[in-house]
């Protein structure tokens, strides 16, 4: 019977990739491999301004003398860097004055993952920003949120046309040295999506990124840069896919976010970048760094992400609470399947009096795969009164898998309260008979209980996309329960 | 309705159900008794399709097909319900999402459309009256945290909303105090009906005080060793199971 419903779960968890086609369009692409020079060709490409190239050179060349980190409980074959496409854009035409001049198969991709940048099918209530390989695509809606005064556009654009906000907030709160990825990403980064919501004004809908990986060969290396002003609130959301390739592609992307005075962020991801085959053949390698400052007093930063795709998966979206009584916030559901890896968690760093932060992570492992909680609570010593709750929980789908959890709390100051919980379990085989016994498929049963699982951080996710994520969720673990 | 011939079934090589046969029909209540390690629970586990399991010899008719060739899921949308002796806690499943999908199996299997969101309110609303279970009780997860007595009202709640053919009560008395039990017994009563049947598996006799059997079948070692009216759950009671064990020997 074990051995039946490992069968079971093998089969409902090895479903197809969905979004693993290719998009047949002319790209303009640079010579592979990294150098000083390719740095200068692609902000030459991208037309930037002296201060630009430089941050770019001063990133290259700390990340020339770093060493990959290998503390991560993840098993990552060497990347040899000269064998990868720093840039690849998809050939249109310069100017994307309206909709028309963008090229149909842009659209058409898009449109088949769901993200419909036509204007009579736009996402009602959601601006996106389409990010295919290294450039924009296109952004929605900008005209309605710039009448609020609200940016929203593209990395590229924001450099040239709001030079002052990017450089008083790029690398404000991860610095260019603060990691090997975060250098690499700082050096080459092509594009990625910018946010400002000005003092007082409460975004009146929903932001989007979609990151879109077509190359072959390609390494996306994307930015975003939120800034929320006092007294402001945003609702952010990215979502990624990439085809179905035999070779591994690099994701190191960075993202930062700054929350002034009584702002609040909400930043929810749904990653599904292509996992790689049942063998473990192909796959993204999704190494990103996520971070947000809450600056202000009661400013609030929320992450939460849905993480079902990828190879391996490096990634840790933190908050550093400076401002008194700011709140952070981390919901977490990382699925692995078949070679699967996963490091993932979130760093939460207490820094102003009465600060607090609010960890839940869950954890779904299946097939060989391996998904790890990694976690920092770091209290410092002016942080009076501050509280943590973290709760890590692991659930396990076959007798194969990993799952493992570190917690790291550091605490400084003795009027702070810091709790942690975790637990692991296993998809009974009585829960799937309880549900098969009222008519429910086995199938249907490990997608019930793997969302009631999964529930308390699936409600923090916008709704349109609460009902996408719990599909994914599905899908991704389709064959992998017997 | 349900017919078993010569059941044998075992589990990991050990031989649980020593050819059992049992005829049901629409509009009758059977009761099972037995002691502890007889056979009664694995029998129901049988009916129910648990692949735990192994049936060795024998057949069972379900209103004409062979329920040994359905999955559990199958034979539950053909009307076979299982009141576990142990309900299962499904944590964070909300009992509506879970009784919404399991009753959409039941109407796609009958090619019905699935239930509208309003009409399924009502039905819920209704036969919770019926069952007289609580009302918080379907707002919560499956099951999660609910005292024994919740988990045994819980199950024939579910089974007023499913309306099986078959329903078959596995030590539904079990830990159930008195009132308890009278809300439970009252439940099938009320959802008893001449086309549909109930099997009743218990240890005691008290059970039967109110849902009041046609015919009462003594399991032991795998067989059924008696058969009788209602009058024999309480010889039973009275003379003990050493009763039938010592039967046995002689």
């Amino acid at each position: 019977m074990t051995n039946e419903q490992d069968k079971i779960l093998g089969d409902v968890t090895s479903g197809d990739y969905k979004y693993g086609f290719v998009t047949d369009i002319e790209t303009d692409t640079i010579p592979k491999g990294l150098s000083e020079d390719v740095v200068r060709l692609i902000s030459e490409k991208k037309g930037e301004p002296e201060w630009m190239l430089e941050f770019r050179l001063k990133a290259y060349r700390y990340w020339e003398k770093m060493e990959m980190p290998q503390w991560a409980h993840l098993f990552i074959p060497e990347i040899n860097y000269q064998d990868i496409i720093f840039y690849a854009a998809p050939k249109q035409k310069v100017s994307l004055g309206s909709l028309d001049e963008v090229d149909p198969e842009l659209l058409d991709t898009f449109s088949r993952l769901g993200i419909p940048l036509e204007e009579q099918k736009i996402l009602s209530g959601v601006a996106v920003d389409a990010v295919m390989d290294s450039i924009s695509v296109k952004t929605t809606f900008r005209e309605n949120l710039a009448e609020q005064g609200i940016i929203f556009c593209s990395m590229s654009e924001a450099i040239r046309e709001h030079p002052d906000l990017v450089k008083k907030y790029l690398a404000s709160v991860v610095p260019v040295t603060d990691n090997y990825f975060a250098a690499l990403n700082s050096a080459v980064f092509s594009d990625g999506s910018f946010c400002y919501i000005p003092k007082g004004v409460r975004c009146p809908m929903e932001l989007s990124t979609y990151f879109r990986i077509n190359a072959a060969n390609t390494g996306q290396f994307e930015r975003t840069l939120l800034i929320a002003d006092a007294d402001s609130y945003v609702s952010y959301l990215e979502g990624c896919t990439a085809p179905q390739r035999d070779e591994n592609q690099l994701h190191a992307a960075v993202v930062e976010i700054v929350a002034m005075e009584n702002a609040e962020v909400k930043y929810s991801t749904v990653q599904n970048w292509y996992p790689g085959d049942k063998n473990g053949k192909g796959g993204i390698y999704n190494f990103v760094t996520k971070r947000g400052i809450c600056k202000g007093a009661n400013s609030k930063i929320s992450w939460t992400q849905v993480e079902t795709g990828s190879a391996i998966t490096w990634k840790y979206p933190s908050c550093i609470l400076m401002g008194e009584n700011s709140y952070g916030e981390f919901y977490s559901v990382a699925v692995t399947n078949n070679h699967q890896q996963a490091d993932t968690g979130t760093k939460m760093i207490h820094i102003g009096k009465n600060t607090r932060s609010r960890i839940v992570s869950k954890g779904i492992s299946a097939g060989v795969s391996n998904n790890s909680y990694r976690g920092l609570v770091k209290v410092l010593k002016g942080a009076e009164n501050s509280r943590n709750f973290s709760q890590c929980d692991s659930l396990l789908l076959g007798d194969k898998c990993g799952a493992h959890t570190f917690p790291y709390i550091e605490v400084d100051n003795p009027s702070s309260i810091v709790e942690h919980e975790a637990t692991t379990s296993k998809i009974g085989e009585d829960q799937i008979f309880y549900c098969n016994q009222r008519g429910i498929s086995t199938e249907d049963a490990v997608a019930l209980i793997i969302n009631g699982y999964a529930k308390e951080v699936l409600n923090k996710l916008p709704m349109e996309f609460a009902v996408e994520a719990q599909k994914l969720l599905q899908i991704s673990l389709e064959g992998s329960v017997g | 309705m349900l017919k078993v011939k010569d059941l044998h079934a075992s589990i990991n090589g050990k031989e649980i159900l020593k050819g059992i046969n049992l005829e049901v029909k629409a509009g009758e209540i059977h009761a099972i008794m037995g002691p502890n390690g007889s056979g009664k629970s694995t029998l129901s586990a049988v009916l129910a399709g648990k692949e735990i399991f192994e049936v060795t010899h024998g057949e069972i008719e379900f209103n004409g097909k062979n329920l040994l060739e359905l999955s559990p899921e199958e034979r539950s949308r053909e009307g076979i319900f299982l009141s576990f002796q142990y309900p299962i806690e499904i944590p964070g499943v909300s009992m509506v999402n879970f009784m919404k999908t399991a009753l959409n199996e039941h109407r796609k299997h009958k090619g019905l459309d699935p239930v509208t969101a309003s009409d399924f309110l009502k039905l819920m609303r209704e036969r919770k009256e019926l069952v007289e279970i609580d009302s918080a009780l379907t707002n919560r997860a499956v099951n999660e945290g609910f005292s024994g007595g919740e988990k045994k009202k819980n199950e024939i709640f579910q089974m007023a909303m499913l309306e099986p053919k078959l329903a078959i009560l596995d030590e539904t008395d079990s830990g159930l105090d008195i009132d308890a039990l009278r809300i439970v017994a009252n439940g099938v009563n009320k959802l008893k009906r001449s086309d549909n049947a109930t099997i009743v598996i218990t240890h005691y006799q008290r059970l039967l005080d109110y849902i009041v059997p046609d015919f009462v079948h003594i399991l032991y070692n795998g067989q059924i060793v008696k058969t009788g009216g209602k009058e024999l759950a309480l010889e039973l009671e009275e003379k003990g199971y050493d009763w039938i064990k010592n039967g046995e020997q002689n």
